[in-house]
């Protein structure tokens, strides 16, 4: 029966050269008789599957992905599935965010002797899928262009006055230059009063320029791993030094090269968000903060507005504002918060209150107006492949040159998988994103569900092994997909 | 041909809504915090507010005619039953120009179809695809009702009310709209749509358009901007210090109005599938990398310098002293680090002395030579060209050149070899003065063919 006749649905099959593939081997010579709707690709162990190859056939349309291993202790490379295991739960926990059923994906351990197994596991997926029905269409869902417009309470005072310790700041940056540090990255005023910008500062002059204040939005860590083996200086807030401890814990730059200066952080702004509140193409002359007041002077007026409407979403939940590792610590420290009972932004807290299929349509929506542009990938921190991205490759293609929706959310995949358990939740590719599409959603899921399962947070800690590079025998927090 | 006609704003957006029967109008719409164009439909268009329809995009309205993505032709090939080793191959251009109303784009978006035009247009190659569209689309354009921080038209020869490359003109005066036909296309457009005249409204319009104007910064004071730009092209310190936060994002190319540059790829499998032109950026390493492995450009300092030099020094050498930047900011604007390529210009063209042939850059002949030959060229030419060819300022792209879409005959390689149309060589052209400048050229040509991307860029 083909698949065009409608009754059949298009599942697809990762299966362990070793165990699974052997368990369908001894079904099929049994002739045991199972479902036809899967289609069996063998790989060499359940490790080898990549979360990638199960989220590119979803979202190119398959309805279900089956993948299938030895069991723990039986794998032929001792560990290949442990670490499967713990992809594969993560990524099942991932896929409602997009708007997948999260029962259209499943993995299990058949070993090659288990010939009954196997066929129930097929027979058991097979009915699974079909009782979920076909999936849905991209094409065919409608697009939907609402957005989160509520604002989230902070849960710390919001600040924008002048930081009574700059110049303390100042005189620690050029001690270092003195000292024969190479140059140190900070900011400085930008191309109008809303913009800074970053400054390597390599003369006492270039440190004048120095300013700290709510327009140091962008993340420095980024340009550190291009510095590498060179002694240089960083200014950092509390979520920059996040981004730092993670390039030092994945051992991507070393700690003696790079000295971090840190001072606490009452928050920053969103430049739409100012934007927002100022006439169309206004001239802004000037911007003035105090207390948590900032008004801006544009064509001649002014606008007041209070951080509480203009601050940055992650920096309304932020728990550390003062670095988490620095060598200079300048000032009195930030009163730090405790964690706040909800930590999703609001991106993730709207994707939350959608249905699967209306996820799908607001995905739609976002991307289509992608320019494929990948500024994301830029201002990322933790993308340090740079100039070797996968997505940018042909062989594999990951992704094609179309511009349809599906190839550009699949391109913010491979990022959001790529940071799994490395994003410091910065969030750098949503504000560098000149389109405004809310990217960050897709990492903060994952961030979650790497709380909620391994409870482990990024960037906290140089001496902690990321969760997906590791494993236990027994996972006490994953529980056993049986499916025979 | 400038009749000025008068129309209420109910008057415009029922004239869209009608234009929309026969025609695919694109007109910008907001989606969350940016506003996008998109096609919109009669029923969309008669209850749209007018003030949404005015906003300025976010990203240029190049798309409307050099879309993001586009199937310059579809192959198939079926195997002969008696002998499998013959195939029979089909091709198909699928490349449909409808006719288009490209509504609310400002002068600056408009006079960017002008830069695209020169080279997709311009000499022995002619690029059909992106010449049907053209033909088939009218431009209407808002002048400028005031500038943004990050505009700066005037520092590249334009001004607000630029009425180049639009078909029509409209202006925001008291009541309504004065829209000025400026050619046949957008008189065309306007037959029957039975708007009043406003003959008498033109010293409103006059007004309008003096009170833009005066926001903008003061017009640039730089002279011989593309000779000093190429004196700079040695000065690799001076780009790497330019370019130390450049995150080499490529966001300000895709933005860009007068970015042009495209890669080439087949997608599907060698006996079905889709040849796609789609954008590209010289800010990515893999725009020069080569199968061999060497690249060109490796580092965003030489990337930059490329991309400035293209908008203020190669494009105006070749095409008579025309930036390739019509000063619309949205580089400036939405870099995630706020570079500004208006101090990037200037400061590679302060500095540099042009004086009797000897470039400021003493230690390097090669770019005297250049300067010595550009020099006067540029001054002929950009005086009549551009109102005050000083500053500098532009969104540089990396151009194309036309790339013969006909030459499609062998289509089965999963690997498209897209032969790089030579630009006529101008003389004058930087590249071929400088001994540095030539390697990159003829590694260009190189990559073209066998990059495991594929890329067809030109030069």
């Amino acid at each position: 029966m083909s698949v065009l006749a409608g009754k059949e649905l298009r599942i697809v099959g990762f299966l362990c050269n070793w165990c699974s593939y052997g368990g369908a081997d001894t079904a099929g010579t049994a002739r045991a008789v199972q479902p036809t709707d899967l289609r069996i690709i063998r790989v060499p162990c359940s490790g080898r599957v990549n979360p990638l190859f199960v989220l590119k056939a979803l979202i190119n349309g398959a309805d279900g992905v089956l993948v299938s291993g030895c069991h723990p202790r039986d794998c032929h490379y001792s560990a290949g599935n442990y670490y499967a295991r713990r992809r594969l739960e993560l990524l099942k926990e991932f896929l409602p965010v997009i708007g997948i059923n999260p029962d259209r994906f499943e993995y299990t351990w058949v070993s090659a002797s288990e010939g009954q197994r196997w066929k129930d596991v097929v027979t058991n997926f097979t009915n699974r899928i079909h009782a979920l029905g076909p999936a849905p269409r991209w094409e065919d869902v409608p697009a939907r262009y609402d957005r989160p417009e509520e604002l989230i309470e902070s849960i710390r005072p919001l600040g924008c006055g002048e930081h009574p310790a700059l110049p303390e700041l100042r005189q620690a940056v050029k001690d270092a230059l003195a000292e024969g540090l190479e140059g140190v990255l900070g900011w400085k005023k930008g191309f109008d009063a809303v913009h800074a910008e970053p400054v390597f500062m390599t003369t006492p002059e270039e440190v004048d320029s120095l300013i700290w204040g709510p327009f140091n939005v962008h993340n420095l860590a980024v340009y550190l791993p291009q510095y590498k083996g060179r002694k240089i200086g960083v200014v950092v807030k509390g979520c920059d030094s996040k981004g730092v401890v993670e390039l030092l814990a994945e051992n991507l730059i070393s700690r003696e090269d790079v000295k971090i200066f840190g001072m606490g952080c009452n928050g920053t702004v969103s430049l739409p968000r100012i934007l927002a509140k100022l006439p169309e193409g206004v001239k802004i002359e000037s911007c003035t903060g105090r207390g948590n007041k900032i008004t801006v002077t544009a064509g001649g007026q002014d606008y007041e507005m209070t951080m509480a409407e203009v601050a940055q979403d992650k920096c309304r939940l932020c728990t550390k504002p003062n670095a988490v590792l620095s060598d200079v610590f300048v000032g009195t420290p930030t009163t730090e918060p405790a964690a706040p009972a909800d930590g999703r932004l609001p991106g993730l807290r709207f994707l939350d209150s959608l249905s699967l299929e209306e996820r799908m349509g607001y995905w739609k929506g976002q991307m289509e107006r992608c320019i494929a542009c990948h500024a994301c990938r830029g201002a990322c921190p933790m993308c340090v492949c740079r100039d070797y991205c996968v997505s940018d490759t042909r062989d594999p293609a990951w992704v094609t040159q179309e511009d349809t929706v599906q190839q550009k959310l699949f391109f913010q995949l491979i990022h959001a998988q790529h940071l799994a358990g490395r994003c410091t939740g910065c969030t750098e590719c949503e504000r560098a994103c000149p389109m405004d599409i809310p990217v960050f959603a897709l990492k903060q899921q994952f961030g979650r569900m790497i709380q909620k399962i391994f409870s482990y947070g990024a960037g906290l800690d140089v001496n902690a092994t990321p969760p997906l590079l590791t494993y236990q025998v027994e996972e006490p927090t994953i529980k056993e997909h049986d499916l025979a | 041909m400038s009749s000025l006609l008068f129309a209420t704003p109910k008057d415009l957006t029922s004239w869209l809504a009608k234009l929309a029967s026969d025609h695919r109008v694109l007109a910008p719409r907001q989606e969350g915090p940016s506003v996008v164009y998109r096609p919109r439909t009669a029923e969309q268009l008669a209850s749209d507010d007018i003030d949404a329809l005015l906003r300025r995009a976010t990203a240029s309205p190049k798309q409307a005619m050099l879309p993001q993505c586009e199937t310059l032709m579809t192959f198939k090939s079926v195997k002969d039953a008696e002998d499998p080793s013959k195939l029979t191959t089909t091709l198909e251009n699928p490349c449909v120009a409808e006719p288009t109303v490209l509504f609310g784009c400002r002068p600056c978006d408009a006079r960017g179809f002008v830069v695209l035009d020169r080279p997709y247009l311009e000499g022995k190659f002619k690029d059909p695809y992106y010449g049907a569209r053209r033909e088939a689309t009218v431009i209407v354009t808002q002048a400028c009702p005031s500038a943004f921080s990050s505009c700066f038209c005037n520092w590249v020869g334009s001004h607000p009310s630029d009425k180049e490359g639009s078909d029509i003109l409209f202006t925001a005066v008291e009541g309504g709209f004065v829209l000025e036909v400026v050619t046949e296309k957008g008189q065309a457009l306007l037959e029957g749509a039975d708007f009043a005249d406003a003959s008498d409204r033109a010293a409103d319009v006059e007004a309008v358009h003096e009170a833009a104007a005066a926001t903008l910064p003061s017009p640039s004071t730089l002279t011989d901007v593309p000779a000093k730009v190429a004196a700079r092209f040695t000065d690799i310190a001076f780009w790497e210090k330019e370019t130390v936060k450049c995150l080499s994002c490529g966001a300000c190319t895709y933005l860009c109005p007068t970015c042009q540059c495209f890669t080439i790829t087949d997608e599907g499998s060698q006996l079905d599938g889709r040849r796609l032109r789609s954008w590209d950026s010289c800010m990515t390493p893999l725009f020069t990398l080569e199968t061999s492995g060497h690249n060109p450009r490796p580092t965003k300092a030489e990337r930059m310098r490329n991309r400035i030099s293209h908008k203020f020094s190669f494009y105006p050498e070749r095409y008579d002293g025309f930036f390739s930047c019509v000063g619309c900011g949205r580089c400036v604007v939405s870099c995630p680090v706020s570079l500004d390529i208006r101090h990037m210009v200037k400061a590679a063209v302060e500095g540099v002395v042009l004086d009797a042939g000897k470039s400021g850059e003493p230690a390097e002949v090669p770019a005297s030579e250049k300067a010595e030959e550009k020099a006067p060229v540029e001054e002929v030419k950009a005086p009549a060209e551009v109102a005050v060819p000083e500053a500098p300022t532009a969104v540089p792209t990396e151009p194309v050149e036309a790339v013969p879409a006909e030459s499609v005959e062998a289509a089965a390689a999963e690997v498209v070899p897209v032969e790089p149309v030579e630009a006529a060589a101008s003389a004058a052209a930087p590249a071929q003065a400088t001994p540095a400048s030539r390697t990159q050229k003829s590694a260009g040509r190189t990559t073209s063919r066998s990059s495991s991307k594929s890329k067809a860029k030109k030069r």
